[in-house]
C-alpha cells in the first residue's frame, strides 16, 4: 500500500460519504462556529472551507515528553479522535500511533516532508534538550534538535502541545538539567501556536486543529502565542467557586468543613486567579468536571515555568510576583478575622478602598452559606 | 554471517526505545536495548516540598499516569508516618483500577493489535461472516453485518483517498499475519470502538482527580471530600456517575477486550513458544490493599506479592524494598557514573545518578555496545534480573494458589488448548494482561462497593491532615512507596530532611525490562526474551515489535535519572562503524 497521487476527499465529501446529510454538515459546522465564538455569520464561511479542503498533512513528533498530550487528545469528545484522524486530518507520523516502525516510520514522515513542502502542520509534543549538543534525546540517531529543524524547515505552521513544547515544562525547572527548552525559543521563522497545559484539555487541542482546517487560517492567538479562544480568561474568572471567593469562603485545611461544602481553595494554594486556561468553561473529559471542581486547587499548569512559581500549596500573596491578588488576601484576611504581617506589603490602594465592599461581601456570603446549607 | 539490524524508533510506545539485533539464519542471536532521552526529573525535584513531589513526578509518565503521584504519595506517608482513611484508599484503588482497564485496553487494541491485525486485509472481509463470528464470541450489541460493512467501507474511503495517515507503511501482508479478512475486520471495528470507549472510563479520574491524564492526588488521603447532602462535595450523583463507568467499563472488558483476545491469540499459538527468556525470574510488590495499604495480613491485598525464580512456581520468595542488599541499581552499561565505581550496585536510598554520555556523537547509525548504550539504569534483585508485569503478578498468583488466579488462567490454557509452559513467552505476557484485567474490572467494582457502605455507615473522611504541618515531621526520616503499575512492579525512595527532600529515586517497570546487561553480562528481560526470535524479513521487523509490545514499554518512566553531581561531563567517541 503506498500513497498516491489521486485527488483527496474534502471534509465536505467525506462527510457525505460517511452516510450525512448536507443538513448533518451546516449544522456540524454551525455548532464548530458556535463552539469557536465565531458569528453566526461565519457558518457559511466555515462551510466552504470544509467542502474545499483536503485532509490536511499532520507531523506529530515527540521529544521529551511524557506523552500526556498524546493521550489528553484522544480523550477529546467533540470531534472524537477516530474522526479526526480518519476524516479530517492525516496524521502521517506520530510514535504514539503509528503503524510502522523503525526506518519505515521515518520514511513515512519524509514522504510528507517532501510531498506536501510548505502545506504541512508540524505538531511538536515535548522540550529539545539544548544541553551537550542535544545528546539528551535522539531519536533514529539524530538529536531531537536536528529532527526539529528538519521537520520544521517545510512546515507550514508549528503547534506547539502541552507545557512542553510551549514552555519547557517539568524537565526545564530547576535545574533544568538538561537544558530542556520550548520550541518557539528554537524556532524563529515559521507561526507558532502555542497550547500550554499539563496536558492541555482534549477538546482544547481538537479545537486548535478544527479552527485551522475549518477556517483555513491559524487561531487568533495572544501576544504569547496562545489561541485565544481558549486562554483569554483566567480560572478564577469562570470558576464556579468564586462566589464563595468573593464572600470570603475559604478551605482551611483538606477535608475541613469548608472542603466538604466546595468552598474557595486559594488559601490551600489554588493558581487560579493568575492562570489562563479554559478549566472552569470547557472543563475536563467532556464537561465532567476540572481540578477545583474535585476539590484541589489549580497548579497553574498552563502558565509559563508553573513548577518554580512557588509550593503547590501555598497561597498566592506568599509567592514572589503575584502581588495583583492583593485583593484577594484581603478578603481571606477578613473573612478568617486574621491578618498575616506577610500580607501587608501588598496593600495596595484599592484594597483599601473596598475594604467596606468586602466586609458586604463577607455578610452576604454567610447569607449564601445558609442557603447552601 | 550475523546481520545487525536497527529499530529506532519503536512506535506505539511510550518514550524513546532503539532495539539493535543481531540476526543469523533468520533468528536474533543477540539484542540490544536502548533508551536514548532523559529529563531528570529526580533532580528537579531535590530541595522541593515533600507534599509537592508527587505532581512533579507524576510528569514521568501520562500514560500510566496516576500511578507515580500514588506511589509518591505512598512513599512520603510511609516517611512520615500517615495512614489515610479508607475512603481515601478505596477512591485511590478505584482509580488504579480504571487505569489499568483504560491502559490495558489501549495498550491491546492501539498499541499493540496492529502487530498482530493487517488492515488492508479488512478490505477483502466478508463482513456477514464477521457478524456471524462476532456474535458467537460475545453478548456485545454491536455486532450486525451492516456494523461490520459500515466499519469496512470506511476503512475502504481510507485507503482510497491515497493518505494513509497512521497506517502508512505498516507491516501489511507480512508473512506473520496470520488472521482471515473477517477477524482482521472485527479487531478493526473494535480499534475504532476501543478508541471511543476509552475517553469514558477516564472520566472517573475527573470525578475523583479533577481531570484526565493527570488527575491531583494527595498526602494523606485525596481532595475530593465527601458530601452526600451538599453540591461542594461528591454526593450520590458524582458517586452514581463512577458507578455507571465501572459497569460499563466492565461490560466493555468483558463483551469485547477479552472475546477479541482469545479470537486472535487461537490463530498465533506459536507465539506460546517464542519470547521465552533464559532466566525465568517474575517479580510482583503485591498490589490493592483491601485492609489499608500499611496493613502486614499480605493475604489483604487483591495482587500477592514475591519473587520467582528460574520458571519454578512452586515457591514464591519474600522481597524487602528497604534491606540495602535485595534491590540495587547499577550503571555499568548506562550512561551515568557512580563514585565508588560503576560496577557495584547502590540502594536507592543511597542511589545516585550522575549523568555521563558516552555513545556516539548524533547523528549515528550504531551504538557501541561494548560501552556503554542506555539512559536506562540496571535494577537487579538479589543480583539476579526480574521480569515485571502482567505475566509476573498472573505468575506470582497462580504460585501462590490463589483461586481467582488459577481459576481464570487454567480456563484459558484449555480454551486456548496450550500448554502452562505457554505463559512463559509474548503470546503469554499479551494474554496475561487481558485475564487479568479482568480480574481488576471485578475487584474495582467491589472497592466501589466498599466506598458505598463506608459512605452509608457514616464515615466521610477523605484526607488525614494532621501531619500535613511539616513543623510536625522529624527533622529526617524516609520512607518509600511501592505498588504494582500496569507495566509492573514500580517504587519510590525518599529521604526527607529540614522538611525538603534530600533525595528522591524511582525504580520503575521498565527499568526492570527494559535495562541494558549487568556487570556479570545477565540480560534484562526485553534483550533475553528477543533471543531466539524467528525474523522472516529484516527489512520487516514484525516479530521484534511483536514481542517488545508484549511488555508494554513505557520508557519516559524507564529513564528519569539524573543527580547533583552530574557535571555534563562528556565523552564523545565516534564509533559509528559496526563489524556485524
Amino acid at each position: 500500500m503506498s500513497t498516491t497521487e489521486k485527488k483527496q476527499d474534502t471534509y465536505y465529501e467525506s462527510i457525505i460519504k460517511n452516510g450525512f446529510s448536507r443538513r448533518d454538515f451546516i449544522k456540524f459546522t454551525a455548532f464548530m462556529a458556535a463552539y469557536l465564538g465565531y458569528e453566526t455569520s461565519a457558518v457559511a464561511q466555515i462551510a466552504t472551507a470544509l467542502k474545499t479542503t483536503p485532509r490536511l498533512p499532520i507531523i506529530w513528533e515527540h521529544y521529551q515528553e511524557c506523552t500526556c498530550c498524546s493521550e489528553s487528545f484522544i480523550r477529546t469528545n467533540h470531534p472524537i479522535v477516530a474522526d479526526i484522524i480518519l476524516d479530517k486530518v492525516s496524521l502521517d507520523y506520530t510514535l504514539t500511533l503509528m503503524a510502522a516502525s523503525g526506518h519505515q516510520a521515518e520514511a513515512a514522515k519524509k514522504a510528507t516532508m517532501d510531498k506536501y513542502k510548505g502545506e504541512y502542520i508540524l505538531a511538536v509534543e515535548g522540550s529539545v534538550p539544548m544541553g551537550e549538543d542535544g545528546i539528551y534525546c535522539c531519536i533514529a540517531g539524530k538529536t531531537a534538535l536536528q529532527q526539529l529543524q528538519e521537520a520544521a524547515a517545510g512546515a507550514k505552521a508549528i503547534i506547539a502541545w502541552g507545557s512542553c513544547a510551549s514552555s519547557g515544562c517539568v524537565q526545564s525547572a530547576k535545574p533544568n538539567p538538561t537544558g530542556a527548552t520550548p520550541i518557539h525559543k528554537i524556532i524563529t521563522d515559521k507561526p507558532i501556536i502555542r497550547v500550554p497545559g499539563c496536558p492541555p484539555i482534549g477538546e482544547v487541542m481538537a479545537g486548535v486543529i478544527v479552527h485551522v482546517i475549518a477556517f483555513g487560517k491559524l487561531p487568533e492567538l495572544d501576544r504569547q502565542g496562545r489561541p485565544k479562544a481558549f486562554y483569554a480568561k483566567r480560572v478564577h474568572d469562570s470558576c464556579y467557586r468564586r462566589p464563595y471567593f468573593d464572600a470570603g469562603l475559604f478551605v482551611e485545611e483538606f477535608d475541613d468543613e469548608s472542603a466538604k461544602k466546595g468552598h474557595c481553595l486559594y488559601k490551600v494554594g489554588c493558581k487560579g486567579p493568575v492562570t489562563y486556561n479554559s478549566c472552569g468553561s470547557i472543563k475536563w473529559n467532556n464537561g465532567v468536571s476540572y481540578p477545583i471542581q474535585s476539590g484541589h486547587g489549580c497548579f497553574g499548569c498552563s502558565e509559563d515555568n508553573f513548577w518554580d512559581n512557588g509550593p503547590i500549596y501555598e497561597r498566592l500573596t506568599n509567592v514572589p510576583g503575584f502581588g495583583i491578588e492583593a485583593n484577594a488576601d484581603k478578603v481571606g484576611m477578613v473573612a478568617a478575622g486574621v491578618v498575616a504581617g506577610a500580607a501587608a506589603g501588598h496593600a495596595i490602594a484599592s484594597t483599601m478602598s473596598k475594604r467596606k465592599e468586602h466586609k458586604g461581601r463577607v455578610d452576604s456570603g454567610k447569607d449564601i452559606e445558609k442557603q447552601v446549607d | 554471517m550475523a546481520e545487525r539490524i536497527v529499530v529506532d524508533p519503536i512506535t506505539r510506545i511510550e518514550g524513546h526505545l532503539r532495539i539493535e539485533a543481531e540476526i543469523k539464519d533468520g533468528v536474533i542471536v543477540d539484542a540490544y536495548s536502548s533508551s536514548t532521552m532523559v529529563r531528570g526529573i529526580e533532580e528537579i525535584v531535590k530541595g522541593r516540598d515533600p507534599r509537592d513531589v508527587w505532581a512533579f513526578v507524576q510528569r514521568t509518565c501520562g500514560v500510566c499516569t496516576t500511578v507515580h503521584a500514588l506511589t509518591s504519595v505512598r512513599a512520603v506517608e510511609d516517611a512520615l508516618g500517615i495512614i489515610v482513611p479508607p475512603n481515601a484508599e478505596m477512591v485511590r484503588n478505584i482509580m488504579e483500577g480504571v487505569l489499568y482497564m483504560h491502559d490495558h485496553v489501549v495498550h491491546f487494541y492501539h498499541l499493540h493489535a496492529l502487530d498482530w491485525v493487517d488492515v488492508v486485509s479488512v478490505l477483502s472481509a466478508n463482513p456477514t461472516e464477521t457478524s456471524r463470528i462476532a456474535q458467537s464470541i460475545s453478548n456485545w450489541p454491536k455486532s450486525s453485518p451492516g456494523y461490520f460493512s459500515d466499519v469496512q467501507k470506511r476503512i475502504k474511503r481510507f485507503v482510497d483517498s491515497g493518505q494513509l495517515g497512521i497506517f502508512a507503511n505498516g507491516y501489511w501482508g507480512h508473512p506473520q499475519m496470520k488472521l482471515p479478512a473477517e477477524i482482521n475486520l472485527l479487531a478493526v471495528a473494535h480499534y475504532l470502538e476501543a478508541l471511543e470507549w476509552q475517553k469514558e472510563i477516564v472520566k472517573v479520574h475527573t470525578i475523583f482527580g479533577g481531570k484526565n491524564p493527570h488527575p491531583n492526588y494527595l498526602v494523606g488521603g485525596m481532595a475530593c471530600a465527601i458530601n452526600t447532602d451538599n453540591p461542594g462535595g461528591l454526593n450520590a450523583e458524582r458517586l452514581a456517575y463512577v458507578g455507571q463507568l465501572l459497569q460499563d467499563g466492565k461490560e466493555f472488558v468483558e463483551q469485547v477486550y477479552i472475546p477479541d483476545l482469545m479470537a486472535i491469540a487461537s490463530f498465533y499459538k506459536d507465539w506460546g513458544a517464542i519470547g521465552k527468556g533464559s532466566f525465568g525470574n517474575y517479580m510482583s510488590y503485591g498490589d490493592f490493599p483491601t485492609a489499608g495499604y500499611n496493613s502486614l495480613d499480605p493475604e489483604s491485598f487483591k495482587f500477592p506479592s514475591g519473587v520467582i525464580k528460574n520458571f519454578d512456581l512452586s515457591t514464591i520468595h519474600p522481597i524487602d524494598h528497604r534491606e540495602s542488599t535485595e534491590i540495587t541499581e547499577f550503571v555499568n552499561k548506562s550512561w551515568y557514573e557512580y563514585t565508588g565505581g560503576d560496577n557495584e550496585g547502590l540502594h536507592p536510598w543511597n542511589g545516585e545518578t550522575n549523568i555521563k554520555y558516552s555513545g556516539p556523537k548524533p547523528p549515528y547509525e550504531h551504538l557501541d555496545m561494548d560501552g556503554k548504550y542506555s539512559f536506562i539504569k540496571t535494577p537487579r534483585w538479589k543480583g539476579l534480573p526480574m521480569e515485571v508485569g502482567p505475566l509476573s503478578r498472573m505468575l506470582i498468583g497462580y504460585g501462590h494458589g490463589r483461586k481467582e488466579f488459577t481459576e481464570i488462567v487454567d480456563s484459558a490454557l484449555s480454551k486456548l488448548e496450550v500448554p502452562v509452559t505457554a505463559l512463559f513467552s509474548t503470546l503469554g505476557r499479551t494474554a496475561a494482561r487481558g485475564l487479568e484485567t479482568q480480574l481488576v474490572a471485578n475487584w474495582t467494582v467491589e472497592f466501589y462497593n466498599t466506598l458505598m457502605s463506608n459512605i452509608k455507615n457514616g464515615d466521610q473522611r477523605m484526607a488525614n491532615t494532621k501531619k500535613r504541618d511539616p513543623s510536625t515531621w522529624a527533622k529526617e526520616c524516609k520512607g518509600v512507596g511501592y505498588m504494582e503499575a500496569p507495566r509492573g512492579a514500580l517504587a519510590h525512595w525518599i529521604v526527607i530532611k529540614d522538611g525538603k527532600t534530600a533525595n528522591y529515586q524511582q525504580v520503575v517497570p521498565s527499568t526492570w525490562n527494559a535495562s541494558p546487561r549487568d556487570p556479570s553480562g545477565q540480560m534484562s528481560a526485553y534483550e533475553a526474551t528477543l533471543i531466539g526470535t524467528p525474523v522472516a524479513d529484516p527489512e520487516q521487523p514484525l516479530e521484534i515489535i511483536r514481542t517488545i509490545h508484549s511488555f508494554d514499554p513505557c520508557i519516559a518512566c524507564a529513564v528519569h535519572l539524573y543527580d547533583e553531581h552530574g557535571k555534563h561531563i562528556s565523552q564523545v567517541q565516534n564509533t559509528t562503524t559496526c563489524n556485524a
